[in-house]
């Protein structure tokens, strides 16, 4: 047997954009700085030297124009994956994102798919400020038309661009920028995951916390310092955050009846409010307790350290939110 | 295809059948709006006939690809979709080219490489971009022609748009039909460089500035367009001077313009104007200008027949195609993995 693999989520990112340009010569990259650069993040670093400027495409900063030509590309037969530097920046390309790539095919009555990947890099955590740093696939996650997916492990980084390349839609992956330098291994009996589900990463029977992305180490680890307390939490990382996979939050919950939802997004009309209402609608009277949500607070992300952590969702927010769920002990 | 344009008599009546094609069959829609068959917005191209004839005349309809605005029922007619499923498309039928669901600004036809109907100004050329370098990577051999209004031209994409043709060379020939008003804003109200063609020669971009009108002239410079760009040559940006003799839609009472400006536009009807040139020059009879007007009637007639007669889309498909199953515009062939 191989031993496990162990490499960083971006050297995952990496090699996932490598293997695409050897499996299809109508998969190609385009975005800023991916070239000679070798990305903002150093995710392409060294591809333009193996595949050349025809395939790792750098860009001037035009969004929306790349963002559109991508569409275009994709309608006409080839397979872009678009880089956009931020989630920040993909403003700046909204309208094609849109009014073009996530409408085209029902407008026109099924006449054309827009195999279309997008990938950009997401959240808070390492200063940048209130431009650079915001968690904006919830808004995405409002789209018809759009799938949006947020890797929150190595695995994921490594085998998700293949499955969203196959899928004929448009498919948006948001990196979370901690992550990048992460470290996880990877099972050498794994070459492939799903874009459909939600995963189970920690079992346990006292509540459900629901997440995603940076989320997922977040939850992890307070999960860990639960147990601690003889409280069995158990993490489920969305992975997919449109469509949603419902059943497999449902049936935790059924389980565990109180749900803790940790989204890096703001709470008004976020992606946390959705999951809650759904839960409302279908499970209300099997919780024991409120739905519970730990998501950034309602600023811009600020550069100062202390300020930012304040901002984003921290691990002892989420312990003592689980906290708060459960009865009182007996004699405590 | 040459880049000469041949003025035989039969090309003339081409010309003028197509043009008349687009007056008749959008004369036709106004009825039905009246009639409150059409709804929503229905955007006319009355008067600029000659720039989509003309244009579409130098194309290649079995491999180019056109990119139009949401005033593009005459592109769509003379890049060849067929009327009838436009028409059943502009009284919201199943059997019109998008099921009903894109009405007037949305006709698509993607087999034939007709790639819409775009509402959002300017958001049609990075498609149209797009389009061409996929073309041009696959081999094809295509030019895409890329139809906007000047208003486009003052949105940043437009700009972004075409820095990018320029630079990676890709077969897009630009379109930009000039009617002088975005909306109700007048041109010099809005732009500084109001000759459109220089932003694209900022661009290093071939540009030319064509009398919209005239559909022989659009054609001509369409051809040497068309064959620079075959040629690899990279992208060429012709400005059409054109006017819209109705209203900008449905809704628009005209403020913003006089009644004496619109008559003096007049006599420049690009319709009006080639059946006269072609009779004074004894090229078109009175029996053939019958014969080609009863013709353009009976093919009206069918279409609205066909419309009429079609069928809404059942309220249980609302939801398909949100998401594909597979990229359907591909052959299997090509189809992925």
């Amino acid at each position: 047997m191989n031993a496990p693999l162990r490499m960083t989520y971006r050297e995952a990112c990496r090699q996932a954009i490598r293997d695409a340009l050897l499996a299809d010569p109508r998969c190609f990259v385009m975005g800023e700085d991916v070239g000679k650069y070798g990305g903002c993040y150093a995710v392409t670093k060294g591809l333009l030297e193996e595949f050349g400027p025809e395939r790792i495409v750098d860009t001037p900063l035009a969004e929306n124009a790349f963002t559109g030509i991508g569409i275009g590309a994709a309608l006409a037969g080839l397979r872009p994956i678009v880089e956009i530097m931020t989630c920040n920046f993909s403003l700046l390309a909204l309208d094609q994102i849109m009014n073009n790539a996530a409408t085209l095919p029902h407008m026109t009555g099924g006449q054309c798919a827009v195999p279309l990947v997008i990938r950009m890099a997401t959240g808070g955590g390492r200063q940048l400020a209130a431009q650079h740093s915001h968690s904006l696939e919830g808004w995405y996650a409002h789209i018809p038309g759009l799938k949006v997916l947020a890797p929150g492990t190595v695995e994921d980084a490594r085998f998700m661009l293949a499955a969203a390349l196959a899928d004929p839609n448009p498919v948006l992956i948001f990196e979370h920028i901690v992550l990048y330098n992460a470290e996880g291994e990877l099972d050498p009996a794994v070459n492939a995951v799903d874009i459909e589900h939600a995963r189970v990463r920690r079992a346990g029977g006292d509540l459900t916390l629901v997440t995603y992305g940076n989320g997922l180490p977040k939850c992890l680890a307070a999960a860990k310092a639960l147990a601690k307390e003889g409280i069995a939490a158990e993490v489920i990382d969305l992975r997919v955050l449109r469509p949603l996979d419902m059943p497999t939050i449902v049936a935790s919950v059924m389980r565990t009846r109180r749900v803790v939802i940790v989204d890096e997004g703001w709470k008004s009309g976020s992606l946390s409010a959705e999951i809650a209402a759904r839960l409302a609608e279908d499970t209300l009277y099997e919780l024991d307790a409120p739905v519970k949500r730990v998501c950034s607070r309602e600023v811009p992300v600020p550069y100062a350290a202390h300020l930012e952590e304040a901002a984003l969702p921290r691990v002892d927010d989420i312990v003592a939110a689980a906290r708060s769920l459960l009865p009182v002990r007996q004699g405590a | 295809m040459t880049g000469k344009i041949h003025l035989d008599r039969a090309h003339l009546h081409h010309l003028w059948r197509q043009m008349l094609r687009i007056r008749r069959f959008e004369a036709k829609c106004v009825e039905l709006y009246q009639a409150q068959k059409i709804r929503g917005f229905l955007h006319l191209y009355d008067g600029e006939e000659a720039v989509a004839v003309g244009v579409c005349s130098a194309l290649d309809p079995a491999r180019d690809a056109v990119v139009a605005t949401y005033r593009e029922h005459g592109h769509a007619l003379a890049h060849g979709v067929p009327m009838a499923p436009l028409m059943a498309e502009m009284l919201g039928k199943l059997e019109g080219c998008c099921r009903g669901r894109g009405g007037s600004m949305h006709l698509f036809d993607v087999a034939r490489r007709f790639f819409g109907g775009n509402a959002i100004v300017g958001g049609g050329l990075p498609l149209a971009a797009g389009i061409a370098m996929a073309d041009r990577r696959l081999g094809r051999g295509a030019v895409t022609a890329c139809f906007f209004g000047e208003g486009a031209v003052g949105e940043g994409v437009f700009h972004e748009t075409m820095n990018l043709a320029e630079l990676w060379q890709l077969p897009v020939l630009f379109v930009c039909e000039n009617n002088l008003y975005a909306m109700g804003v007048p041109l010099e109200d809005s732009e500084v460089e109001t000759e459109i063609w220089r932003k694209a020669r900022a661009y290093r971009m071939p540009a030319e500035r064509v009398d919209g009108m005239d559909p022989v002239q659009m054609e001509a410079a369409a051809r040497r367009a068309v064959e620079h760009i075959r040629s690899g040559a990279g992208p060429f940006f012709l400005e059409a001077r054109t006017y819209r003799f109705r209203a900008h839609s449905m809704f628009d009472t005209q403020a913003y313009r006089t009644r004496d400006e619109v008559e003096g536009w007049k006599p420049l009807d690009p319709v009006e104007r080639l059946r006269a040139w072609m009779v004074a020059n004894h090229q078109l009879t009175d029996d053939e200008a019958a014969s080609i007007e009863s013709g353009v009637a009976a093919e009206i007639a069918g279409a609205v027949a066909f419309a009429e007669a079609g069928t809404l889309e059942p309220v249980e498909e609302l939801e398909r195609f949100v998401l594909m199953n597979r990229v359907v515009q591909e052959p299997a062939a090509e189809a992925p993995r």
